[in-house]
């Protein structure tokens, strides 16, 4: 082997776009390691519902009160325009297109990204400078497939659950405002909201949210699974995680409604 | 504890390192190393911090693969074996870790059952909590079964970090700076419980260390590692009584009970 110093590196391009282009390609080996890795056994399933009910059931207290105030909120901020054109019985309708078209996904997986993403980065972050990762692995345990697998499934499976208890809560939070401002009924407001939307508005939130929860967990683990320069590291990687989650969500959002509008289109 | 007479088996070769060759960029740190351990033996691998003792046992247990040269554990080359192969071959190696790596989210007791339930599948509850209080007794901390890792001190850390390696019964212990940041009683106390691992599970050892008095407390056969190779071999009088400008500054700035 040559112990020659070697020469200066040269950059393809500049030194910063090089480490960025070698991050992202990085990260999608990560991601084809995630699906290789996948239905390979062992398949953790004590794991997988271990960290479920940690991801979801601690996030409910968080996801209730937003989505609640954001069904008042919502509807406290559309009255005004509507009531300009005498068309408040259009509330339900209006909230209803709103909350399961957009703010439902989006505000749960933001929140998600928000408190379960920096929440993995900094868990799996300080466990790789204080060599748990290490440790696990020298055990005979595939820290991959025990770490990283299984919150990943475990964020793809409970962000769209998140979504719909949240719909559900801002719609109730959006009837409580409307009730008590125009009188309407549970039944009426829930026909009125109910017609307006079509299965592919359900679908399109359930594909959306599958993917910010993937997208979450993922990000959250390759941040975390990386780290390195010690605890400075742990921070950097859960910010990272927040960060970088929440730009590939609004990407995602983009991407899915252009696709879905494609298929409203008559 | 002084060190008893041990049955070291000279024929019977458990780790076999030829020509071995590891950098990382530009930053060659091993260069060309050749190191045999044999049945019951505990080598010493003595060298400065960042002369890739470190990285050395890293090798050994399959954490990082070589750029170049034979590193045969227990007559597997860990450097072609497959990942099956090496998760097998990591049940029979204990790694003792710096920090310790207990796992934060774990009891003491859980931390000693994972590798059982990873590895172990069909033992019942009733033979797990035989075996975490076995290997507990073995470090003395019995007591700590139900805390948490941050309520111990860092010695402490460091035997349960050892204890949950016994648990597995490996053949090889691999020490990565068993005494660091310990204070000199409880250095003392890891140093005699080294030994008496050895004398008890017959294991054979590699101990990472620039600690002296842990080099000279455990060490059958000490190995001096500067500038990436090996410099001298022997028991610890025969490598200090070298005219060796490094050792001797090395031995000088240590301080030997």
């Amino acid at each position: 082997m040559s112990l020659k110093q070697k020469q200066p590196r040269r950059y393809i391009f500049t030194g910063k776009l090089d480490a960025f282009f070698t991050d992202v390609y990085a990260f999608g080996q990560f991601i084809s390691r995630f699906f290789g890795s996948l239905f390979l056994p062992p398949y953790e399933f004590k794991e997988i519902v271990r960290q479920s009910y940690s991801i979801g059931v601690k996030s409910l207290p968080l996801i209730t009160l937003t989505g609640f105030i954001t069904g008042i909120v919502f509807t406290k901020q559309s009255r005004p325009s509507l009531s300009d054109f005498g068309a408040t019985s259009w509330l339900p309708s209006l909230v209803t297109i709103a909350i399961v078209r957009a703010l439902a996904p989006l505000v749960t997986g933001l929140i998600t990204a928000g408190k379960v993403g920096s929440n993995i980065g900094a868990e799996l972050g300080s466990m790789k400078v204080t060599e748990q990762i290490d440790a696990m692995e020298v055990s005979a345990t595939n820290p991959f497939k025990f770490l990283v697998v299984t919150r990943v499934l475990a964020t793809t499976f409970m962000v769209p659950l998140l979504m719909l208890y949240m719909a559900l809560l801002a719609m109730l939070g959006a009837f409580v405002n409307v009730h008590s401002n125009e009188q309407t009924s549970f039944v009426s407001f829930i026909e009125n909201g109910f017609h307006s939307i079509s299965f592919l508005d359900i679908y399109s939130s359930f594909i959306k949210s599958i993917l910010f929860g993937f997208t979450i967990g993922i990000v959250g683990c390759y941040q975390g699974y990386n780290t390195t320069q010690g605890t400075q590291g742990v921070g950097r990687a859960a910010n990272t995680s927040v960060v970088m989650a929440m730009f590939l969500i609004f990407i995602e959002e983009i991407i899915v409604v252009q696709i879905i509008n494609w298929f409203r289109m008559p | 504890m002084e060190k008893k007479n041990k049955h070291i088996d000279r024929t019977k070769k458990v780790i076999s390192i030829h020509d071995l060759y590891k950098s990382f960029g530009t930053n060659h740190v091993l260069r060309g190393i050749d190191l045999d351990l044999y049945q019951g033996e505990n080598v010493v691998v003595l060298g400065r911090s960042g002369t890739g003792k470190s990285v050395l046992i890293k090798i050994i247990a399959g954490l990082l693969k070589p750029d170049k040269g034979v590193v045969n554990v227990l007559g597997n080359d860990v450097a072609k074996i497959s990942y099956r192969e090496l998760e097998q071959l990591r049940l029979r190696i204990g790694f003792s870790f710096q920090s310790s790596a207990l796992y934060d989210s774990m009891t003491v007791r859980e931390n000693l059952e994972f590798p059982l339930l990873r590895n172990s599948k069909q033992l019942s509850q009733g033979q797990l909590t035989q075996a975490v209080e076995t290997a507990l007794e073995a470090v003395g901390l019995s007591q700590t079964i139900d805390q948490w890792p941050a309520e111990l001190s860092g010695g402490q850390r460091k035997r349960i970090g050892i204890a949950r390696t016994l648990i597995m019964q490996p053949a090889i212990m691999l020490y990565d700076e068993p005494t660091a940041g310990l204070d000199p009683i409880t250095s003392m106390e890891i140093n005699d419980l080294i030994n008496e691992v050895q004398e008890r599970f017959n294991t054979s050892s590699i101990i990472i260390t620039h600690d002296l008095t842990c080099a000279k407390a455990t060490g059958d056969r000490l190995a001096v590692l500067l500038d990436g190779r090996f410099v001298r071999e022997g028991t610890f009088e025969e490598v200090f009584a070298s005219d060796d400008e490094r050792l001797k500054s090395f031995y000088d700035y240590n301080f030997i009970t």
